[in-house]
């Protein structure tokens, strides 16, 4: 069992090592990019990062959605950090509310 | 601590870094200069990085009590958290043992995970023109979605170099292990994050920094329809195919809506 653990463990940081060297390695065979990878490339903060929040809007309740909303709308305008501090805070006092 | 012993790795810093200096070996004045900007990039990884770590504590922490509790030994738990270095995929791993489920299959399960450091790789690593190769094979072994975050956020305002990133990664990956090992060793005597909003750190960390991106062409549209398909998988095909199928179409979007004349973004990086 431990030496199948260890190769298990092993084999799955080599195979996490591979997503985040991959996308790098692959796009640095094409000398141009295209205006249209260009753009994509361009999207992927924004289009990765929404996927990864939006069910956390959805499936855990209104404080947590509406502090996510407050989070984004404070960092329209103000630093990061004061974003979500602000989340937090209105987090924790709906969820004393709301419970 | 370790910030310093990440310091003084890149204090010889790659050629393409000395854009002030193009002789091979650089003069006293632009070496003060160098470290200066240095010792200023050091800072902004650390005060960056520092609201992340209250988020990465208990996390980390939940994870060494539950390694330990489905029966990995310290040293397997440690081992986990040092080599693969993503937490959701490390969840899945630990999950999965207990199923009885072949290695390969599992394997496979953690690089679906961790699928979408594909897309970090690829859009962070345009970015990294000060790096060598050393430095990048390092920089994506460290590649976690707060570290693409931040990085990206400093790519787009003042350029992305290496002492910057590295301070980043070296305060994230401590804390990691630091807090790792406290969960593995005193796991049940661990306090629910819930209680004081630490669970949802990192959903409003992300919100703001996706907020921040507002200026990028086409934002509102890429928001819009990476949010739906997300949470259409999320329901349908289930977790964690909403990220890189949700982020995958919002790259679809971008690449329909994108138009080929784009003078302006050329002149923008032109005068930088």
């Amino acid at each position: 069992m431990h030496d199948t653990t260890i190769f298990l463990i092993l084999a799955c940081a080599l195979a996490t090592y591979a997503t985040r060297t991959g996308g790098h390695l692959v796009l640095s065979r094409f000398g141009t990019t295209h205006h249209r990878l260009e753009a994509a490339l361009e999207a992927v903060p924004t289009a990765v990062l929404a996927a990864l929040v939006a069910p956390s809007m959805v499936i855990n309740g209104p404080a947590e959605a509406i502090a996510i909303a407050l989070a984004g709308l404070i960092a329209l305008r103000y630093s990061l950090v004061l974003s979500v501090l602000s989340g937090i805070v209105c987090l924790i006092v709906l969820r004393g509310v709301l419970i | 601590m370790s910030d310093k012993t990440y310091a003084s790795e890149v204090m010889v810093p790659p050629d393409e870094t000395q854009e002030t200096n193009p002789e091979k070996k650089p003069e006293k004045k632009s070496e003060t200069h160098l470290e200066i900007s240095m010792a200023s990039d050091i800072k902004d990884g650390i005060k960056d990085v520092s609201p992340i770590l209250f988020a990465i504590v208990p996390f980390a922490a939940v994870f060494g009590a539950v390694a330990i509790e489905s029966g990995l030994s310290f040293g397997e738990t440690m081992l986990t958290s040092l080599s693969i270095y993503a937490a959701a995929s490390q969840y899945v791993m630990i999950d999965l043992m207990g199923q009885n489920v072949p290695v390969w299959s599992i394997v496979l399960a953690v690089f679906a995970v961790n699928f979408r450091h594909v897309l970090y790789s690829a859009s962070i690593g345009r970015t990294m023109g000060a790096f060598s190769t050393l430095q990048k094979a390092l920089a994506f072994f460290l590649l976690v979605d707060p570290q693409f975050a931040s990085s990206e956020s400093r790519a787009a305002k003042s350029g992305l170099r290496p002492a910057y990133y590295f301070a980043y990664a070296a305060m994230i990956y401590s804390t990691w292990i630091a807090a790792n090992c406290v969960g593995a060793l005193f796991g049940s005597l661990i306090d629910s994050p819930a209680t004081y909003g630490l669970d949802f750190i990192l959903p409003l960390y992300f919100t703001g920094l996706v907020a921040g991106f507002h200026k990028r062409p086409n934002f509102v549209p890429v928001l819009a329809i990476s949010a739906s398909v997300s949470l259409l998988a999320w329901f349908t095909i289930g977790s964690p195919w909403h990220i890189t199928l949700g982020g995958i179409a919002g790259l679809i979007t971008a690449a329909a809506l994108s138009k080929p004349v784009k003078h302006k973004m050329e002149e923008e990086t032109a005068n930088a």
